[in-house]
């Protein structure tokens, strides 16, 4: 029954699950949503990262696992041999319609990608909640364990001045849905930098430096990983913030190039995002061997130097 | 690692509240001595970064020192354990005791939860200027409850109970705290040496080991050592013993899973973080025979291999944590704990570990990332503790009042104690009887017993009150109503009812309780400690008590659905258990007692 596969030094087996009625096999160590995603199943998902160990923090890609209490996130779960799933019935669809309602009530999801197709195919209605409350608190004095007291004539929400501290990047938290992953890259899995935490408890959760002090008071090196992760634009280059503030920024007129970095010997590879000739700003391809998305800071946002053209 | 520090410095009673637990600063962060050759060697790195789970007692140092913890402070941490001030910053504002920023050196919590707000004494918006608002203190038999913290060099946290408004407002401005009653006040069947698990209390001195051995102390370790570890774990087994902190799950299946794992490096954790409001069990089995908490955990260690435990008792139980301080101390002293104990060969000692102030930490996977100097939030599951917990080795967590019934298990073979109790809820069970009760505090019963006999062993409702509901196992637990008082006590008598006895709270509301404001302060609670991990829970809980805003001011416009929807999806989708159980009483008191119909 079970084949082997080998990928590198390892040898994987291969393991048969059912889902949604029909067998699959899927290789050993992958997840239910490698194998949901291989099987031709569109499962949503908003906190999980392809650079990241996924935190399964949003819940929103949750599906039943037969002889499991409660569902399951597939971003993490691995596959087990005789695994029962169920991607699409009635308990996953009222998970992952209250997810995207709960998010869309407090988090300004008008960037996220795919948002507002799931919320039609769940049947989501964000404003069920009553009106957002934009009650202008500052979320980073929060006290924890305390809290004021609703009187449910609206709905709270993270919503809070955006952040302009530094010429090169944004922090708009009112975006913002606690994935983990701008933590994640700036701390133990990518960039070592240690420049934001996650803050405070509950509803209260907040990224934060220490003390919320400024970018510029804190360890950010300006490596701009955090930006490379973040699924909700809550990161954002100056350049794109101001384009959009503008109404200038328009994607469907942008050109994406791969190149590589001309400041030293690592080679990393970029991708200039570029809008009417001029670099609007800059990623990394997340499957390149070498960064795996990671950049620093010159290769991140030292592209000036290539526009200063002599009209 | 390579830190980058602000220019904020520590006052010098910052750096010396940090010393005093560290040691002196060997000043390894800046390259330490020069050698002979005239180069600087450091001795920081792997050092350094063996010392994370010294994160959260320097943090209470730091706090109990000053009141609050300041960039300062986090600085001179950040070095002296080489971690970022980012991070430190993330972990200190987890924890609601500890404050990031500036308050009074004294600090007065006042508890305004279900017990305690029953009384109608106190509530958040009926609070003494200068005082705290705080979740239940674990003092509901002597409700309502306040904590006072002195902080200084010698920082002093004492208990007072029961609390007027006078009370407050004088211990604001600095009046000491009359001296606690004895622990035997919480137990009114005491003296009674017939009692099983309850027997010293009020009989023995909890600070004497030598009282505690006179009265068949350290009977089962020896015992224990006699068998040998196998046959520990088969008593165990055979008691039919579950867990006593809520999730009853077998605990001879939990630590035959541990015993059985193929790393050897195991770990014991005694989780007394009791947070759930209206239950104070394991506090008073801990002020009262901490000495036994103690000798079933060198039990539990010895048969399933552990070479280390803690004790992680929640931070607010000041009198709990001086009495397992001293039985821990003694106990090593009279070699019944650390080296080679009684000349066994076997070793095991036990570090006492304080909570912060954070309900969530009572969550097995949390209590691992709260002393491994993390924020508290729950990890995901599978994998399981006993394969990999704390520090990543195998780990039995296990609850006060579970680990203290293997003394009687071992004593009296597993056989006897399974013979006690009812065919699916073996042996001895203690429940917290708080409320409108004449006699609260905890009860030590067989399993079997009504609720109706329960209220009478407290000496039935005070005068003049009827019985309005009772809250059994707190606020992830469920109501249930008058027509339910003959209601047997067991796991399953209480999952065929649809209820549940969680943690062991029987909670008695008479006819003058506000249900509505408890459900709303269920709700508070439930949103003030989520660790705000997941969208289920950290959303959900807001969205819950938003519509129970709307529900008590009188709309109730599809808001029941909605309570309903909210439910499910914490119930289904939340990480750990504080989400999964955040709905429960809210659910049992719209669906069982009928509020808002």
């Amino acid at each position: 029954m079970s084949s082997q596969v080998a990928t590198g030094l390892q040898v994987r087996r291969s393991v048969e699950l059912t889902i949604d009625g029909e067998k699959f096999t899927a290789l050993e160590g992958s997840t239910l949503l490698d194998a949901c995603r291989t099987s031709g199943k569109e499962i949503p998902t908003l906190c999980y990262g392809d650079t990241i160990t996924p935190k399964n923090a949003c819940r929103v890609c949750m599906v039943e696992l037969e002889g499991s209490r409660i569902l399951v996130p597939s971003c993490s779960r691995k596959v087990e041999p005789g695994m029962v799933v169920h991607t699409d019935n009635d308990r996953t669809r009222h998970s992952r319609k209250l997810v995207l309602e709960l998010l869309g009530s407090s988090v300004d999801l008008s960037l996220t990608k795919n948002v507002a197709r799931w919320n039609e195919n769940y049947g989501a209605e964000p404003t069920r909640f009553g009106p957002p409350s934009y009650r202008d608190g500052n979320r980073d004095q929060a006290v924890t364990g305390h809290h004021h007291k609703p009187d449910g004539s609206s709905a709270e929400t993270v919503h809070q001045a955006v952040k302009i501290d530094n010429p090169l990047y944004i922090r708009d938290y009112s975006k913002c849905i606690m994935c983990y992953q701008c933590v994640d890259a700036c701390g133990e899995q990518w960039q070592n930098t240690f420049a934001i935490t996650t803050a405070g408890r509950g509803f209260d959760t907040r990224i934060s430096t220490e003390f919320a002090v400024d970018l510029t008071d804190s360890a950010c090196v300006y490596c701009g990983n955090c930006i490379q992760v973040c699924p909700t634009g809550a990161l954002m280059f100056t350049s794109e913030y101001e384009m959009r503030g503008d109404g200038t920024w328009n994607e469907s007129e942008q050109t994406q190039t791969d190149t590589i970095c001309p400041y030293c010997g690592v080679g990393c590879a970029l991708t200039l995002h570029v809008q009417d000739n001029t670099i609007v700003k800059v990623s990394s391809p997340s499957d390149h061997s070498v960064t795996h998305g990671n950049l620093c800071i010159k290769g991140r946002f030292g592209f000036q130097h290539v526009q200063n053209r002599t009209e | 690692m390579d830190l980058k520090i602000s220019s904020a410095n520590a006052s010098p009673d910052e750096r010396s509240a940090v010393d005093d637990l560290l040691g002196a600063d060997q000043e390894t962060s800046q390259g330490g001595e020069r050698n002979q050759d005239g180069h600087r060697v450091s001795r920081g790195g792997e050092l350094l970064r063996n010392m994370r789970h010294l994160l959260l007692p320097t943090l209470h140092a730091v706090n109990d020192r000053i009141g609050w913890i300041s960039r300062g402070a986090i600085n001179y941490i950040a070095q002296r354990l080489d971690i970022a001030p980012a991070d430190i910053y993330g972990v200190a504002t987890f924890y609601a005791l500890f404050d990031t920023n500036e308050r009074p050196a004294r600090q007065v919590h006042v508890c305004i939860d279900l017990v305690c707000r029953a009384k109608g004494v106190f509530t958040e918006d009926s609070l003494p200027v200068g005082s705290i608002p705080s979740p239940c203190l674990g003092v509901c038999e002597r409700a309502p409850a306040v904590l006072v913290i002195q902080t200084g060099v010698t920082p002093r946290h004492e208990i007072l109970a029961p609390a007027i408004p006078q009370d407050i407002a004088d211990l604001v401005t600095g009046k000491s705290v009359a001296s606690e009653q004895p622990v035997s006040a919480a137990v009114p069947q005491s003296p009674d040496e017939s009692l099983v698990l309850l027997s010293r209390i009020g009989r023995v001195d909890p600070l004497s080991i030598d009282e505690y051995i006179a009265t068949n102390g350290y009977v089962a370790l020896r015992r224990a050592f006699e068998i040998g570890a196998s046959q520990v774990i088969a008593e165990v087994t055979a008691s039919g013993l579950v867990g006593r902190g809520g999730a009853a799950f077998p605990t001879g299946r939990k630590w035959a899973a541990v015993a059985g794992q193929p790393v050897t490096t195991r770990y014991l954790i005694c989780n007394a973080d009791e947070s759930e409001p209206g239950t104070f069990k394991d506090r008073v089995v801990m002020e009262g025979d901490p000495f036994a908490l103690v000798e079933s955990m060198t039990i539990a260690a010895f048969a399933t291999g552990c070479q280390h435990g803690w004790i992680y008792i929640r931070g607010e139980y000041p009198r709990a944590f001086k009495h397992l301080a001293n039985a821990v101390k003694t106990a090593r002293a009279r070699d019944l704990l650390g080296e080679n104990i009684l000349g066994t060969g076997f070793s095991f000692d036990i570090t006492i570990f304080r909570g912060a102030g954070a309900y969530i930490c009572g969550e097995e996977t949390a209590i691992f990332n709260s002393i491994e100097g993390y924020r508290g939030e729950p990890r995901n599951k599978p994998p399981f503790p006993v394969e990999v917990g704390l520090f990543g080795k195998p780990t039995l967590v296990n609850n006060v009042e579970t680990l203290v019934n293997v003394l009687p298990i071992i004593t009296n073979t597993g056989e006897k104690y399974a013979s006690w109790g009812t065919q699916g809820s073996k042996g001895i069970k203690i429940f917290c009887i708080s409320g409108a009760v004449k006699k609260p505090g905890v009860y030590e019963v067989t399993f079997g017993v009504t609720l109706r006999e329960l209220i009478n062993l407290a000496g039935g409702m005070t005068d003049g009150s009827s019985l309005q509901a009772v809250l059994l196992g707190g606020a992830a637990g469920g109501f249930v109503g008058p027509e339910d008082l003959d209601l047997e006590l067991t796991l399953e008598a209480a999952r065929t009812a649809g209820t549940t006895l969680g943690s062991g709270v029987v909670f008695v509301l008479d006819q003058n309780v506000d249900l509505v404001d408890q459900l709303q302060r269920i709700a508070a609670f439930f949103r003030d400690e989520s660790c705000g991990q997941c969208v289920p829970c950290r959303v959900g809980t807001v969205r819950q008590q938003e519509a129970l805003a709307r529900l008590a001011s009188g709309s109730r416009n599809g808001d029941l659905q909605l309570l309903r929807d909210l439910g499910q999806v914490m119930r289904d989708a939340s990480i750990c258990g504080l989400g999964q159980t955040a709905h429960n009483a809210i659910d049992s008191a719209l669906t069982r007692l009928k509020v808002f119909s």
